[in-house]
């Protein structure tokens, strides 16, 4: 499966990342060449076979349901460009 | 031409958990903006998340509840998109392997029949957080308390076939998960609420109609509204010959209509993978058996016992086990009353119920207890108190006169059976009155109620109708 300049546009578009004209060729290719692996695996017979869901032969350890965290809200919002009353300021989400 | 609604709903229920479901912090609704979010909520870079035991038990209560496959092995996966009230850029969700997979839920519908209506599955997932969008100068406001809130998804399969079932699907779910304990149920709060899709077909056809998803329904009454108002507003479009745009539409209340939302994101390209910060959740069969016998009676069988054990018919039965706090009022009430089941639902479906429908209240704000009630159903067998009165004594005990033997006696309402003191005014009435007794015996009938108007006047209403009515038939014959 080979990407179009079209596909690759709106994958950045997606993951919000900016690309220049000049680089799309090279992803399409780069991408392109991942799908052709992926490809390739398709073709391995995988019958029986249980899908994995993490590379770790292991299985979600659990905490008990406590509320441990104290509010630091001073000290994380110190990081933050913009706050006001507590809330974190963002540009307007909505016209 | 006949139009059929088809209807599915995505309801999101807030798991009842003391914290987050990936971190230690609180979950308690109405703190102070962000004071309640910690670095794992706010999607700082190096943290882990590490999951709640208790979603995970109570997703197995509701999955054991309605009859599902709770998943030996479920995955939580990350659901892509960008807003600012999602700090990671992603909601850890489930996917491909949902911890609930395929089971129903029956409800009862107007004409006393019942419905089964399948679930699809039913996921673990966090919440987002909130965006204010008011009062910024320009910037929208981000409080993220609410993000990494356990919420259960509960999908149902498009069985649903008008706004009213949809409203009765959404209310015994809003019973159930109360039931189990599971979640508060607190609509206002949005502890409760629901997506809708809707579509329309031509009735008959097995195809469906292309779907709208209405977002954040979060009262029974705006469900059935926006229902009704979406499955019109596609029928007018195809009746003209248009076409239905698949689209994520709001609901506005005050218009009580249905918009197309702005553009999120386009469409709905979330680009799930398997999240590798968490492993695979296995839960054990001994584990599945150890909850099943935990389970709590759910709804239907308590409305089944009540119709065996109470001889309850099954509206009476549905009605009083709606919630779990009616159904524990009832039989508090039964109790206290020494087993008078039936006078003790008339009551509670009637003066209760009423008084708490006209006070706007629930029933666990109910302003009579139920001892207080059992005491008065206690006077009404035992003589004491007549219906009429006994309904002035709840009324004095709503107002917060105090227990029925406190007004009883402070009122003076206790009923008049002393035959002696009955025969007394009955004998003073006819010699007062001989014209109308006169009337009587030479026949008109109708005359006797005067004399029933008479007595009760008489003793204020005290005197016990029964004894009235035969002292004055025999009295009046002559």
């Amino acid at each position: 499966m080979s990407l179009q300049k079209s596909d690759v546009e709106k994958i950045a578009h997606l993951a919000r990342l900016s690309l220049s004209d000049n680089d799309i060729p090279s992803y399409a290719t780069n991408l392109s060449n991942i799908l052709q692996l992926v490809a390739q695996m398709n073709h391995t017979d995988t019958e029986g076979v249980e899908p994995m869901a993490h590379p770790l032969d292991a299985t979600q350890r659990l905490r008990a349901d406590e509320v441990t965290e104290s509010n630091q809200r001073e000290y994380f919002q110190t990081i933050a460009p913009a706050v006001e009353n507590g809330l974190y300021l963002v540009p307007r989400v909505i016209e | 031409m006949e139009w059929e609604v088809v209807i599915g709903l995505e309801i999101h229920a807030q798991l009842a958990t003391q914290s987050k479901i990936f971190s230690g912090a609180s979950t308690a609704y109405g703190a102070s903006p962000n004071t309640q979010a910690c670095a794992i909520d706010l999607g700082l870079p190096g943290v882990l998340p590490v999951l709640n035991k208790e979603a995970v038990h109570m997703a197995a209560k509701f999955g054991l509840a309605i009859g599902a496959e709770v998943a030996e092995r479920s995955v939580f996966a990350r659901k892509n998109y960008f807003y600012p009230d999602l700090p990671k850029g992603y909601q850890i969700s489930q996917f491909e392997h949902p911890v609930v997979k395929k089971g129903y839920l029956d409800i009862d519908l107007e004409d006393g029949s019942s419905k089964r209506i399948g679930v699809t599955r039913a996921h673990l997932e966090e919440d987002a957080g909130k965006s204010l969008h008011e009062d910024f100068e320009g910037m929208s406001g981000i409080d993220l308390n609410r993000a990494g809130t356990p919420l259960l998804e509960i999908v149902s399969e498009p069985d649903i076939r008008s706004a009213k079932e949809a409203v009765a699907y959404m209310r015994k779910m809003h019973s159930l998960v109360q039931y189990l304990e599971i979640c508060d149920g607190n609509m206002q709060e949005g502890s409760f609420r629901c997506d809708a899709n809707v579509s329309v077909r031509i009735k008959g056809e097995k195809e469906l109609g292309t779907r709208t998803e209405i977002k954040n329904l979060n009262s029974f009454r705006f469900i059935e509204k926006a229902i009704n108002y979406e499955a019109e507003r596609q029928i007018d479009i195809i009746e003209n010959g248009g076409k239905i745009t698949q689209e994520t539409r709001l609901y506005d209340a005050d218009r009580d209509e249905t918009r197309p939302m702005r553009s999120k994101e386009e469409a709905n390209d979330y680009r799930y993978f398997p999240d590798p910060d968490l492993l695979p959740v296995e839960v054990t069969r001994e584990y599945l058996d150890q909850v099943r016998l935990s389970l709590p009676e759910l709804p239907e069988e308590k409305k089944q016992r009540f119709i065996s054990e109470y001889g309850l018919s099954n509206y009476d039965a549905s009605v009083l086990t709606a919630s779990r706090e009616m159904a524990e009022y009832f039989e508090a009430v039964v109790t206290a009353s020494g087993g008078e089941s039936k006078l003790s639902a008339n009551w509670v479906m009637g003066e209760v119920i009423g008084a708490l429908n006209r006070d706007g209240l629930d029933i666990d704000a109910c302003k009579v207890n139920p001892q207080q009630l059992g005491g008065l159903i206690k006077r009404i067998t035992d003589g004491t108190l007549s219906g009429k009165l006994a309904k002035t004594v709840f009324t004095a005990m709503w107002e917060g006169e105090g227990d029925a033997d406190t007004v009883i006696e402070k009122r003076g309402l206790k009923q008049v059976t002393d035959t002696g003191l009955i025969e007394k005014v009955i004998d003073e009435i006819i010699a007062n009155n001989p014209a109308q007794v006169e009337q009587y015996r030479s026949g008109k009938d109708k005359v006797f109620g005067f004399f029933v108007g008479q007595t009760m006047k008489a003793t204020q209403g005290k005197a016990n109708p029964q004894q009235v009515n035969d002292l004055l038939m025999k009295k009046l014959k002559g």
